[in-house]
């Protein structure tokens, strides 16, 4: 019995015991032969290798683009028109501006949609009916599909085709939130799913219907969760430049774009740069990276720390 | 529900029992429900949109291009002279990047999700999931003009003694879109590792095993379908990346050639690569590429289709 051992070896003599027990076990569960631990320590140098790996090729790519775009953080960088007769002046500002229009059309867009269409996925479908499961199939293989598909989509039926809008930013917008789509509604999803029961059916008890209760109740709740996934998709439609290049983002544009006329992207802009023969314009391109990459680090540290300060444990 | 005086009378507190239905149709409530089913349907009729997009052009362009000479041809040259157009350049080069993507990108990502869940403490944890994320978010623009500007050149000095040919590389391309997938490849494989039951593990311990047996033999094989999916969706990723290959590996004639240090063309870049010059209206050089796009739309299609399967089949084994 522990009582009488403590008896018998003192207070002092029961904690080697502990002690003593404690390593026995710790070098049973560690490494136990030589190659044992030769592997295990090689294994943990390969891990920290990887991890190093990854890490690495953010910070050097940083690195470089700061480095060689160097020259051109200036005003002209932003505000300046794209010219190839005074190259060191050559800047991004049609490209900036595009952006803005096209990431303000596909915000307008999938927020009503992508909500609405997560809301009625949680909250109204029956799963037992067929048609309810073949839109979730559609929503989890569309989140999949490479974005050039859609570009391939937009150039036959939105700038030509039914929708006949043209080469214009609209267009692009439309694309984009096609794209983003499926995210936005995987994330609006799981907001929407762990907001809890009792929320909904304290409201039914108390009378609501069921659509007060999505919205006065259910949605605001879920906001946070909402507002992260609708923020990290503008994110990414912010870095697409493939389905743009199909739906007509022109690469080389003087003037400023409107959401009905001709326009660009920054990460289309970037990519006209870096294939230029002349060094002026490469170093641009670096420099336009640079801008591109705060950016979207900016958007994305936004979206997380939105969701660490207003994430509610229910 | 009619309630009779005597019923009512006799229910002690007195109060009538009421119907549980709402006392009017509430329109309102399905007009609201037939608006969500509208932006929920939406995803169905893309996917159809897509379908149909892809496919009618593909269906004509065969109607004028015999399938046989398409799928064994090895020569892609739609504009020159009669046109060819066999499809195997633009599936090489896709493989090309698939390949070395998944050569980088499987033993990086699966030894980060083995460190994150099994032997990182929790704070480390803390701090490298949010750099993966990092990591995923970076625009594919922003990798391409990188690989273009400074990692062929410094790779053509480092090793000069490779097969290098002009400033264009496949196998860079390929490297590039490796490091990009490595998040998804290392977060779905460390949920994976996650699920497996703790007891699996404990009784290892039990019975006299060590941390690296219990990690390489016992964890890492229940975890397999969950690992196998984590691949197949990076391979996904990895056919549909286009403006890296743009960038990096060219978008110049694309040829038959077993050289991965070369230049190639995929079948996203020729896409892109098309486009970017003059979008014909109309003819076999427009066809050319939804065809492609259709091909590349169900390859992804089905290697995604797989990958979810293998993660349903994951979790109904152990959740």
């Amino acid at each position: 019995m522990v009582t009488d051992e403590k008896k018998t070896l003192g207070v002092g003599g029961s904690r080697l015991a502990v002690a003593g027990a404690r390593a026995a076990t710790e070098r049973m569960l560690t490494a136990r032969s030589g190659t044992d631990r030769v592997v295990s320590g090689g294994f943990g140098a390969l891990m920290f290798l990887a991890l190093g790996l990854a890490v690495l090729t953010i910070v050097s790519l940083l690195c470089w683009a700061i480095v060689y775009g160097w020259p051109r953080f200036d005003a002209n960088l932003v505000f300046g028109y794209p010219t190839t007769a005074f190259r060191e002046e050559t800047g991004f500002r049609p490209a900036i501006i595009g952006s803005l229009l096209v990431i303000a059309g596909v915000i307008v867009l999938i927020v009503p949609l992508g909500v609405g269409a997560a809301t009625y996925l949680e909250e109204y479908a029956d799963q037992s009916r067929w048609y309810n499961r073949v839109i979730e199939l559609n929503v989890q293989n569309l989140a999949g599909v490479p974005s050039i598909v859609f570009g391939l989509l937009g150039v036959a039926y939105i700038v030509r085709g039914p929708l006949s809008l043209g080469f214009v930013a609209l267009a692009g917008s439309l694309t984009l939130a096609l794209l983003v789509l499926p995210t936005v509604i995987l994330a609006a999803r799981e907001a929407i799913r762990a907001v809890p029961q009792s929320i909904r059916q304290a409201s039914l008890a108390l009378g609501a219907t069921q659509w007060q209760t999505i919205w006065r109740q259910v949605l605001p709740a879920a906001r946070p969760g909402i507002l992260t996934g609708v923020i990290l998709a503008v994110a990414r439609a912010f870095g697409e430049a493939a389905p743009l290049l199909l739906v007509g983002a022109v690469t080389f544009m003087q003037f400023d774009p409107t959401l009905t006329s001709r326009y660009t992207t920054l990460p289309v802009m970037v990519y006209d740069y870096a294939t230029r023969a002349q060094e002026e314009f490469r170093v641009v391109a670096a420099a336009g990276v640079v801008v591109m990459l705060a950016l979207v680090l900016l958007v994305n540290s936004v979206a997380v720390w939105l969701r660490n300060r207003y994430e509610q444990k229910w | 529900m009619a309630s009779t005086p005597l019923a009512a009378r006799g229910a002690g507190a007195g109060s009538p029992r009421r119907s549980l239905r709402a006392s009017s149709p509430r329109y309102g409530e399905k007009i609201i429900k037939g608006l969500l089913f509208t932006c929920a349907a939406l995803a169905v009729a893309v996917t159809a949109a897509i379908v149909i997009n892809l496919f009618v052009p593909t269906i004509e362009f065969f109607s004028e291009v015999p399938v046989v000479d398409f799928v064994t041809g090895t020569l892609w040259a739609p504009r020159i002279g009669e046109g060819a157009f066999g499809i195997w350049p633009l599936v090489m080069g896709t493989s090309y990047i698939v390949g070395v993507g998944l050569l980088i990108s499987v033993p990086i990502g699966l030894l980060s999700a083995i460190y994150m869940s099994e032997y990182a403490r929790p704070r480390v944890r803390r701090v490298i999931k949010p750099v993966l994320e990092v990591l995923e978010g970076i625009p594919t623009v922003a990798f391409g003009v990188f690989g273009l500007l400074f990692v062929t050149p410094f790779l053509q000095d480092l090793l000069p003694f490779l097969p290098w040919e002009g400033v264009f590389s496949l196998g860079v391309a390929g490297l590039l879109v490796g490091l990009l997938i490595v998040p998804l490849v290392a977060s779905v494989s460390d949920d994976a590792l996650r699920s497996v039951p703790a007891g699996l593990r404990e009784g290892a311990y039990a019975l006299g095993a060590s941390k690296l047996r219990v990690t390489l033999r016992v964890a890492f094989p229940a975890a397999i379908s969950g690992i196998i999916a984590a691949i197949v969706l990076g391979a996904s990723r990895a056919v549909g990346e286009t403006m890296i290959v743009l960038l990096v590996a060219g978008a110049g004639n694309p040829r038959i050639q077993w050289n991965p240090f070369a230049h190639g063309q995929a079948m996203t870049s020729y896409i892109a690569g098309v486009s970017t010059g003059d979008i014909p209206h109309s003819g076999l050089d427009y066809s050319t590429m939804f065809v492609v796009g259709a091909l590349l739309f169900s390859l992804t299609l089905v290697m995604n289709m797989l990958a979810i399967r293998l993660v349903r089949r994951f979790r109904e084994v152990y959740e």
